[in-house]
């Protein structure tokens, strides 16, 4: 045994006695994860979160979070000998006093942005591929939870400097909150320490932004990673992989390296992108006051879609008996939103009764494969592009010389008229893929080579598919609609019946497939 | 749900195909070097950091295609960091690829579902837990624990009640009184009708308070006020608001009654009021009213006067509240 | 033309007192730009430059807002949409100088600003620059003078790239939607900080990298959502393939 070995050994021991490490150690050195790039999305948002609880605590050690004023007496000459806040004004000296200071608010506030980008790449590869599915659902609704709050994070974070832009969209917040029927102008006040914009805010959301919500997402993060854990990763289709098993590289070395080394090469990118790219030039905003605005004022692009709600929505307020209630900001502001994020969130319920599925899943499906699903987050996301381009119509406007109005009436209309042209678009689509699976398996693939017959006949030739490939292609699982019959067999007539005529419907349209290749069809071909 | 026979069935994992390294020493000893020269860069990065770091001074300017004119410590003090760090992830994970092991492995899952026994363990041990605690039999217990933790619940909301004042009527009060002057923001000039021409706009604020040396954020979020002078004529108003303009000029809350953005943009020819946030378009001619967007009310008007020494004066507080809507504001 | 009536002129009329030789000097210009005006100006402004149906009155818009708008070639405009654009010039600087006296001599209006009152380094102040800016014009001109839309597809121009003395003749004569800004609500001192603050931003450079245009987080997050991500997929892509 040489001496390394030795005081390795020692090491081992010394742990094991007092933890009994080396049996959990044992089994979980071994685990076998699935190699797929689309599983390193979820990744990218843990590496981002990781980047900015480290780039975060460098900035707490400079940052003054209050709304006291201040006269600026930095480096920055256009700012110098104005009244600013103290918020301000030390985001000013760490972006140009401190060495390294906006390199690292670059960093921390471009792997926000990769953060959201992520979470909701992450979201549709799990939402298309079917993930969600039994056992998964709970930590689907952990992932839907770290979605909001990271949208809400984001938004106090680039608040934090108080400057014109993140200003305004306080005073946006602000609006919202006091908009809310019977309490709102009272949670307002609360909220604000007092009249808008007070001096109590920004202290207040600073440590919700670096202290509770940060630990309610190392929470839920260490949940959601501890789930896929236990219940094991899931796994696409293909030779060998069943619902029983998982196929892939143990933790170590494979993994380990591997996605230890991502955690590295997402690091490099954000802080490439932070070393080459200006992000938040506060300095050029200047410190916020009520009574300025800027011509483009938008927040961040994970807010955008809900500012572009809020400019198309319709001027609807009621008046009764001395009250009013602001249709045209609670329902792009509050009531959509939470529809959204509700429906996101009961979604693999809401799947589970169309199919009446109750069985657990560890493969993944192919989009195509499910033709309603991929359908319906089609629907989803062309609904929230239509919103988010509106949140930019006036930079769009001025940048292709469009007239704002004219695209504000084309989100309008369009907000409600794409996304159902999405949805049929795209299971047509996807029906038309499996139709050409069906083909590929039935009659191999085309080569482009021609050849022609005795007879004068040009024929392509098709090359039959691997077995591999075959299998990949019809191993999916086609379970016709829910029966439901209204009496059943026992001639009692089922309760709720509109329910289940609901139910029925939409389980019917759910199996709308193109059907699978069946042993006939192959008998067929052979023998013809 | 039908089952068919399968026509088609699992042809099992492929077999694996060995890589270049697997096979060929030489090709194993490349992989270690390009692996090692991954790893060497990342150390130039951080070298190039902590040069940058120390000794590249923070005004110097290097020009440089698409970014042009660049701050040099900047750029390179990232530019070394994200070399140290992007390739030593690159490094690790060629080493994964090229040399380590890349036989997929096989293993069963587990059935989440515990066994029968342990599941009836399970429920007997907390029947008998709860039957032990005698929560089910002693119903006093129950409802006074019930009533106790219920209202220590409410002890946390009580302590919140000083997070902030009562609105009161900080909402419906603004610091435009009978007789407050219209002063420039900034500057704090007090304005005269013959200092504007027709077609002009100029950013106004209640005179100070005697006393008051600077006016307070809080006070501008409410008292912004937006001056414009057109021709008379132009104006399309009933007669009470045309009595609150004088010679052409009228003032409006500059705090928009959509969600309280500065209502500053004035187009001069159509004399339209554009607020950039959401795009409300307010009509100047006749009282800012609403054109388009999400905005439903027009902007507060202020009723303006000359006093004694010609200069522009408020003749009566706003009649309505400013900005945003709230649940209390009758309208 | 105009600069050799007027030489000419001085030469043979020593002997003449200076003010009937400058009279005749501005004459001949004021010719000149009748002319030129006749030429270019009335099919839209009317022979007397009263207006008409498609262009306003310019009686009493003064020697500036010609000099505004023609020496940034906003007119003649090209076509009749929605506002008159930043181009070439059409004509030279006496031809300029000649229209705006001409106009000038029609009635009394804003005058253009001679360089001693265009000092903006000695009598401008940077900061206080700023925050008039960001009072007064960033609302339309967005908070770095890149631009903004207005309504119905106009839209405020950028600032940048524009010279002073047009700077300043657009906040004294409000070119088309831009309203006027009176001396007295706003000072020339301050028109000058105004400048200078411009002046000093045009040459600023991104201290953070590239400045992705100047207009904020839209097109922040049109960068992460396409190079970003772009990036690290690509690298995942490459992670999850076997290496051969």
């Amino acid at each position: 045994m040489t001496a390394r070995e030795r005081i390795a050994g020692n090491v081992a021991n010394y742990v094991d006695e007092r933890t009994g490490a080396a049996a959990w150690m044992k089994k979980n050195l071994n685990k076998v994860f699935p190699d797929h790039w689309s599983f390193l999305l979820g990744e990218i948002a843990l590496y981002s979160f990781i980047i900015l609880l480290l780039s975060g605590t460098f900035l707490t050690f400079w940052f003054d979070p209050s709304q006291r004023e201040v006269i600026y007496d930095g480096e920055y000459q256009p700012l110098a000998g104005l009244e600013m806040s103290a918020a301000y004004a030390s985001t000013l000296d760490i972006s140009f006093e401190v060495r390294g200071g906006l390199l690292m608010r670059q960093i921390h506030h471009w792997a926000a942005l990769f953060f959201m980008v992520a979470i909701v790449v992450h979201l549709m590869r799990v939402y298309f591929t079917g993930a969600f599915r039994k056992p998964r659902e709970f930590n689907w609704i952990i992932g839907v939870g770290l979605l909001t709050l990271g949208i809400v994070e984001g938004f106090l974070g680039y608040s934090l400097p108080d400057d014109l832009l993140s200003g305004t969209g306080i005073r946006i917040a602000h609006a919202i909150l006091q908009a809310i029927p019977v309490v709102g102008t009272y949670l307002a006040f609360f909220a604000f320490g007092g009249a808008f914009p007070g001096e109590a805010f920004i202290p207040r959301i600073f440590i919700v932004h670096v202290l509770i919500l940060p630990a309610i997402f190392l929470a839920l993060i260490t949940v959601h990673l501890m789930l896929v854990w236990y219940q094991k990763h899931t796994q696409y289709p293909g030779p060998g992989r069943t619902e029983k098993n998982v196929v892939g590289y143990p933790l170590m070395p494979v993994y380990m390296a591997k996605a230890g080394g991502f955690f590295f090469v997402v690091f490099g990118v954000t802080t490439f992108i932070a070393a080459v790219a200006s992000i938040n030039p506060i300095w050029l905003y200047g410190p916020y006051t009520p009574g300025q605005i800027s011509a483009g004022s938008q927040p961040d692009w994970y807010m955008g879609w809900l500012d572009g709600l809020v400019r198309m929505a319709p001027p609807l307020e009621t008046y009764l008996f001395g009250y009013t209630i602001s249709w045209n900001i609670l329902i792009p502001g509050l009531i959509i939103p939470g529809l959204m994020f509700t429906g996101l969130a009961l979604y693999p319920f809401i799947e589970s009764w169309i199919t009446g599925d109750k069985r657990e899943h560890h493969l993944l499906d192919r989009p195509r494969n499910a033709p309603n699903r991929t359908a319906i987050g089609a629907m989803a996301i062309t609904f929230t592009l239509v919103a988010l381009i509106n949140g930019g119509n006036d930079i769009i406007a001025q940048q292709f010389e469009l007239s704002i109005n004219q695209i504000m009436w084309f989100s309008r209309i369009g907000i409600i008229v794409l996304p159902p042209l999405a949805f049929v678009i795209t299971k047509r689509i996807c029906i038309s893929l499996q139709r050409a699976d069906r083909e590929l398996v039935l009659h191999g693939k085309e080569t482009g080579r021609l050849v022609r017959l005795p007879h004068g006949e040009f024929v392509e030739i098709h090359e039959e598919l691997t077995p591999e490939k075959k299998w990949l292609l019809t191993s999916h699982e086609q379970n016709g609609p829910l029966e439901l019959p209204e009496i059943d067999k026992a001639g009692v007539r089922r309760p709720s019946a509109i329910r289940n005529k609901l139910r029925a419907r939409m389980s019917q349209a759910n199996a709308e497939v193109a059907p699978k290749v069946t042993a006939k069809d192959l008998n067929e071909i052979e023998n013809h | 749900m039908a089952h068919e026979i399968e026509p088609i069935s699992d042809p099992g994992i492929p077999a694996h195909v060995h890589r270049k390294a697997d096979e060929d020493p030489i090709a194993a000893k490349r992989a270690e070097r390009q692996v090692a020269i991954l790893f060497s860069l990342s150390t130039l990065g951080t070298l190039l950091f902590i040069f940058s770091y120390v000794a590249i001074p923070d005004d110097v300017f290097i020009f440089l295609p698409i970014m042009g004119n660049t701050n040099a410590h900047q750029l390179f003090l990232g530019l070394g960091l994200a070399f140290s760090l992007f390739f030593i992830g690159i490094g690790a994970i060629h080493w994964a690829k090229t040399l380590m092991p890349d036989n997929e492995v096989t293993v069963q899952r587990h059935e989440f579902r515990s066994s029968e026994e342990d599941r009836k363990e399970f429920v007997k041990t907390a029947k008998e837990g709860a039957a032990a605690a005698g929560l089910g039999r002693r119903s006093l217990i129950k409802k006074s624990l019930g009533l106790s933790l219920g209202l220590i619940g409410l002890s946390p909301l009580i302590l919140l009640r000083d997070l902030g004042p009562l609105p009161e009527d900080s909402l419906t009060k603004t610091s435009w009184k009978a007789g407050t002057r219209l002063v420039t923001d900034p500057g704090d000039r007090p304005i005269k009708p013959e200092d504007l021409e027709v077609g002009a706009v100029a950013q106004v604020l209640p005179e100070l308070a005697p006393g008051k040396d600077h006016h307070k954020l809080s006070d501008i979020a409410k008292d912004a006020v937006l001056l414009i002078r057109l021709r008379p004529e132009e104006f399309n108003l009933d007669a009470e608001r045309l009595s609150w303009t004088h010679e052409g000029i009228i003032a409006f809350s500059k705090i928009c009654s959509h969600m309280g953005c500065a209502v500053a943009l004035y187009e001069q020819q159509t004399k339209h009021l554009l607020c950039p946030c959401h795009q409300s378009t307010f009509d100047v001619t006749r009282a800012a009213k609403v054109l388009f967007g999400p905005a439903a009310r027009p902007l507060p008007q202020l009723a303006l006067a000359l006093d004694s020494e010609g200069y522009l004066i408020a003749k009566a507080p706003f009649n309505e509240p400013v900005g945003p809507s709230f649940w209390e504001r009758s309208s | 033309m105009a600069l050799l009536a007027i030489g000419t002129t001085f030469s043979v009329a020593s002997a003449t007192p200076n003010k009937s030789a400058l009279a005749l000097a501005r004459s001949a210009v004021i010719e000149e730009g009748k002319q030129l005006f006749l030429k270019g100006c009335s099919s839209c402004h009317g022979l007397n430059a009263e207006g008409g149906a498609v262009a306003p009155s310019l009686i009493g818009v003064g020697a500036a807002s010609v000099d505004f708008q023609v020496a940034t070639g906003r007119m003649p405009m090209a076509d009749m949409s929605t506002q008159a654009m930043r181009k070439e010039p059409v004509y030279t600087p006496e031809q300029v100088a000649a229209l705006a006296a001409y106009v000038a001599s029609l009635a009394p209006g804003p005058e253009i600003p001679g360089d001693e009152l265009l000092n903006y380094e000695r009598d401008g102040s940077l900061a206080e620059g700023g925050e008039l800016f960001r009072n007064n014009c960033a609302m339309c001109h967005n908070f770095a003078g890149q631009g903004g839309a207005l309504t119905q597809g106009k839209y405020a121009p950028t600032v940048m790239g524009v010279k002073p003395v047009h700077i300043y003749e657009a906040m004294i004569t409000g070119p088309q939607s831009m309203p006027v800004f009176s001396d007295k609500t706003l000072t020339p001192e301050e028109k000058l900080s105004i400048i200078k603050w411009i002046k000093a931003a045009e040459v600023e450079p991104a201290l953070g990298g590239a400045s992705l245009g100047r207009v904020g987080p839209v097109t922040e997050g049109l960068l992460v959502w396409t190079l970003g991500i772009g990036m690290l997929i690509g690298v995942a892509v490459w992670l999850a393939m076997k290496a051969r």
